[in-house]
């Protein structure tokens, strides 16, 4: 093995040590996305063999437009110009509204469950157990199925109490979805075959993980996206930017390495980026407060039977006044400055990304390794799969979830409205009093003597 | 023979670079030992199993008479064992032993997941009371963000404490354990949930469950004569259908037993004044005897037009078809697990029994089933839930349900048209 250049299967990427000189430095980042090594590490377990590589599929007008470079420089190049696709992609798909964002991110879903999935058939060999594909995607069919029907039923309330099937499908939701995964269940158990056993088991497990793994998350995604789409927007912006600041800080200051699972991130690179990115997300927040398209949680008007995005912003997108500590003032000689409450919490998600986000990206690093595989995929030419795009977004949608319903919104009046219709008489009565004396006592309604109907 | 489980059973598998789990050593208790030695061994080893399974029951009955606490104590410590169980199974094949992180990592997930799952039932059912106390109003306020930080914090460490040779194995444990916990704990919080429903809707099903088995194999003992599915070979189709029909008389007799005591059908509640469980209400509709007409075929046999029966008797026959039909596919998944992974038993602690995974292996699907069985046929939502969900609304979405609330009321005609007096 040459230890000064490899040429890997994947088409030219290069694997460089470190310690050599800026254009090899700022190469080999290109190569190999934070994570450069001369060698793969041995494993204890070592019958697993290596999961063979999948081919390089540039397109081919790419190659040709390089040809004439040599193969360093093409590889900057491929890897620039894929990432100003989709970073041009990404907006396109905002402009194009939230029912394209929906199917884009179930899109990204199925394409990561494929993903991991594929590999867990290379390391376990399981090619020849048929009955394992259809079943990994029946699982995914039912979770999906799952959450996406609670999802309807929450947001879609009135289009859903229209329809008569749509309502028996909504009320026996979740017996529903249980049988359908029952059903699966019992697939899996009829499936097993003598000489098997395990390997059944592991895939059986792979794919629950994976689901828990992607789907919640994708899920978690397509909630926020309802609540607003700048909630959306804002955290995947945020760790993007974390990723490209923390490398530019890294290639011009970089000199501590970080953790030995990733041997090119350095301290400098994650403290500048950290600081970088609650910058640009104070910025970015301002900018996008300011349009009702981004702000305003996503609807859907049972009249023109479309999303709308149309409301009166809330508080959080409202300029308020703010007053500086003492000594900022004395820096700034301003007493007070506007700002949007959303520039606050976005310190807060920025924060986040900064310092919780590398681990992710980590986590996906150490299971790389684990199972010697250079990436998820070879989707995207010179990035590798879509799974190694999304790798620090992991923790971000969970995150901003959990954020939005501890801090920001509270339960969703139409499912709240949903679950009391669905009560006891008598309960509904009680429930009816108790929020009266309530509103009452807030000065909401008029005592005493009720208005007329 | 016959009378021993998974005898010597055990199939090669394709993956042999990993090595038998070694079984751990026989602690029958002395006093049972001494007082058959009598006995040949197999005579023996069926003495155990009777005993012991008649102290099960017996002990099973206690608890019940103990009252909610004692078995919510009860299913937390069964959890807490399996999932040990299971935990020391993944050690055993993986080698994992010289990986002292891993053990804390896999409690410390245990219980962060648990946390948060009674941090939920807590808010939910103890409304009132955590409204009291100031420091339980902030975690239950912010109950998710502080499961969240918690659980991130387990996956900081275990990030942090990947080690260069181990990347594989350590991944391994950690879907293990992640893999452990969406079965055991989920399932011990559904018991739970429907423990708070009624305690019949935690004895009735478990009761279908060991009636099953027992019954299943009685069937077999005497009747059995082709086999089920190949991977249990002493299961027999007679077994089968015979458990099926037995568990559903069971289970229809055992309802009607039950739904009489006002201690197993009511909601477990939280009373404020006396800060204790109480089982005291009215029993609801599906608790009180009401008449049905017979088919005409049914008419003819027995000579009566109608019979009183509960409405949860007619619920219990789809509890027992499930646990009779269903319940089997649990046991041919732990069975087919322990095949894989070149085990006798999940563990020792019951003598003549295995350990508690084994007696629980049924049961695994059941508790889901009936969780999802009362929130779609049974209840609503839990009224307290709602009124919280509420009071946490702004104060111009109160308003606005408060309105189509009255609307529908109105319409119900339990709302007199005009106005009431305050």
């Amino acid at each position: 093995m040459n230890p000064l250049i490899q040429l890997t299967h994947q088409g030219s990427r290069l694997i460089l040590p470190t310690g050599h000189s800026f254009a090899t430095n700022f190469l080999s980042w290109l190569a190999f996305p934070g994570e450069g090594e001369g060698e793969m590490e041995g494993d204890s377990k070592a019958d697993t063999p290596d999961v063979p590589p999948s081919t390089d599929n540039t397109p081919q007008c790419l190659n040709k437009a390089l040809e004439g470079l040599s193969s360093r420089w093409k590889n900057w190049w491929i890897r620039g110009i894929l990432s100003l696709t989709m970073i041009i992609g990404f907006f396109l798909i905002i402009y194009l509204g939230p029912i394209m964002l929906i199917l884009v991110v179930m899109g990204v879903q199925i394409k990561c469950f494929h993903e991991i999935i594929t590999i867990g058939y290379r390391v376990y060999h399981s090619y020849d157990l048929p009955w394992f594909r259809t079943l990994s995607w029946y699982f995914l069919i039912c979770v999906n199925y799952f959450f996406y029907g609670e999802t309807v039923a929450d947001y879609f309330g009135a289009l859903v109490q229209r329809e008569e099937p749509l309502q028996f499908l909504v009320r026996y939701h979740r017996f529903i979805s249980f049988a359908l995964y029952l059903a699966g269940f019992c697939m899996f158990v009829l499936s097993l075959v003598k000489k098997h056993y395990r390997l059944q088991f592991y895939m059986f497990a792979w794919t629950h993980v994976t689901l828990l793994i992607v789907v919640t998350q994708s899920h978690l995604v397509i909630q926020n996206l309802f609540e607003g789409m700048i909630w959306f927007i804002v955290p995947i912006s945020i760790v993007i930017c974390n990723d490209i600041m923390a490398y530019l800080f890294g290639f011009f200051f970089g000199r501590t390495p970080l953790i030995k699972l990733s041997p090119k991130k350095t301290w400098e690179g994650f403290i500048g980026g950290f600081f970088a990115t609650v910058v640009f997300s104070f910025f970015f927040a301002y900018l996008i407060s300011q349009y009702q398209y981004f702000v305003c949680p996503v609807e859907y008007n049972s009249e023109t039977n479309r999303f709308a995005v149309e409301c009166e912003p809330s508080n959080l997108f409202m300029i308020q006044e703010y007053t500086l500590p003492a000594v900022v003032q004395n820096a700034v000689r301003c007493k007070t400055v506007n700002l949007y409450p959303f520039q606050i919490h976005s310190i807060a998600l920025s924060t986040f990304a900064s310092l919780i986000g590398p681990f992710g990206g980590f986590f996906a690093s150490g299971f790389k390794r684990a199972f010697k595989i250079k990436d998820f995929a070879d989707t995207i030419p010179g990035h590798g799969g879509i799974m190694d795009r999304f790798d620090c977004q992991y923790l971000m949608a969970t995150f901003v979830h959990v954020y939005i319903t501890s801090f920001i919104r509270g339960p969703n009046p139409s499912k709240v409205l949903q679950q009391l219709l669905v009560l006891q008489p008598e309960q509904q009565l009680s429930i009816f009093n108790t929020l009266r004396n309530h509103l009452r006592e807030k000065g909401m309604l008029p005592p005493a003597v009720e208005e007329a109907q | 023979n016959r009378l021993l489980r998974h005898a010597g059973l055990l199939d090669t598998d394709s993956d042999s670079g990993v090595s038998e789990v070694p079984v751990p050593a026989d602690d029958t208790p002395e006093v049972l030992n001494k007082a058959l030695s009598g006995l040949s061994s197999r005579w023996k080893n069926w003495w155990v199993r009777g005993i012991l399974t008649l102290a099960m029951i017996s002990f099973f009955f206690i608890i019940i008479y103990l009252g909610p606490m004692v078995l919510m104590m009860i299913v937390l410590c069964v959890q807490i064992k399996c999932f040990h169980e299971i935990i020391t199974i993944g050690y055993s094949v993986y080698h994992s032993y010289h990986l002292p992180w891993f053990r804390t990592l896999s409690w410390y997930f245990l219980l962060c997941v648990n946390y948060f799952f009674y941090g939920e039932t807590v808010t939910d059912y103890f409304f009132t009371l955590v409204q009291r106390e100031e420091p339980l109003r902030i975690l239950s306020k912010y109950h998710r963000f502080i499961s969240f930080a918690l659980y991130l914090t387990g996956f900081c460490m275990f990030v942090l404490s990947l080690v260069k040779k181990h990347y594989r194995l350590q991944f391994y444990m950690f879907g293990w354990t992640h893999v452990t916990l969406l079965i055991v704990v989920t399932q011990s919080h559904l018991i739970i949930h429907n423990l708070f429903e009624g305690m019949i809707w935690f004895i009735v099903p478990i009761s279908c469950v060991i009636c099953n088995d027992i019954m299943a194999y009685m069937f077999g003992f005497f009747f059995g004569r082709t086999p089920l599915i190949k991977l249990s070979p002493k299961k027999t189709w007679e077994g089968f259908i015979g458990g099926l029909f037995a568990t559903i008389v069971f289970g229809i007799l055992l309802s009607y037993v039950m739904s009489g005591y006002r201690f197993f059908v009511c909601p477990v509640e939280f009373n404020n004044d006396s800060n204790s469980f109480t089982v005291d209400c009215k029993p609801s509709e599906l608790f009180q005897l009401q008449d049905y007409g017979l088919p005409p075929v049914l008419q003819s046999i027995t000579g009566w037009t109608t019979v009183k029966l509960y409405p949860f008797q007619i619920h219990s026959i789809a509890l027992s078809a499930f646990a009779s039909i269903m319940g089997p596919f649990g046991g041919f998944f732990a069975s087919g697990f322990k095949r894989a992974f070149k085990i006798k038993d999940f563990a020792n602690t019951i003598p003549g029994h295995g350990g508690i995974m084994d007696r629980f292996d049924c049961q695994y699907l059941m508790a889901t089933f009936v969780n999802v069985y009362i929130a779609s046929f049974i209840r609503g939502p839990n009224p307290s839930k709602v009124i919280q969900q509420l009071l946490a609304l702004r104060p111009d979405q109160q308003l606005h349900i408060f309105n189509s609330l009255k609307a529908h009321l109105t319409e119900k005609g339990l709302l007199p048209a005009l106005e009431e007096a305050a």
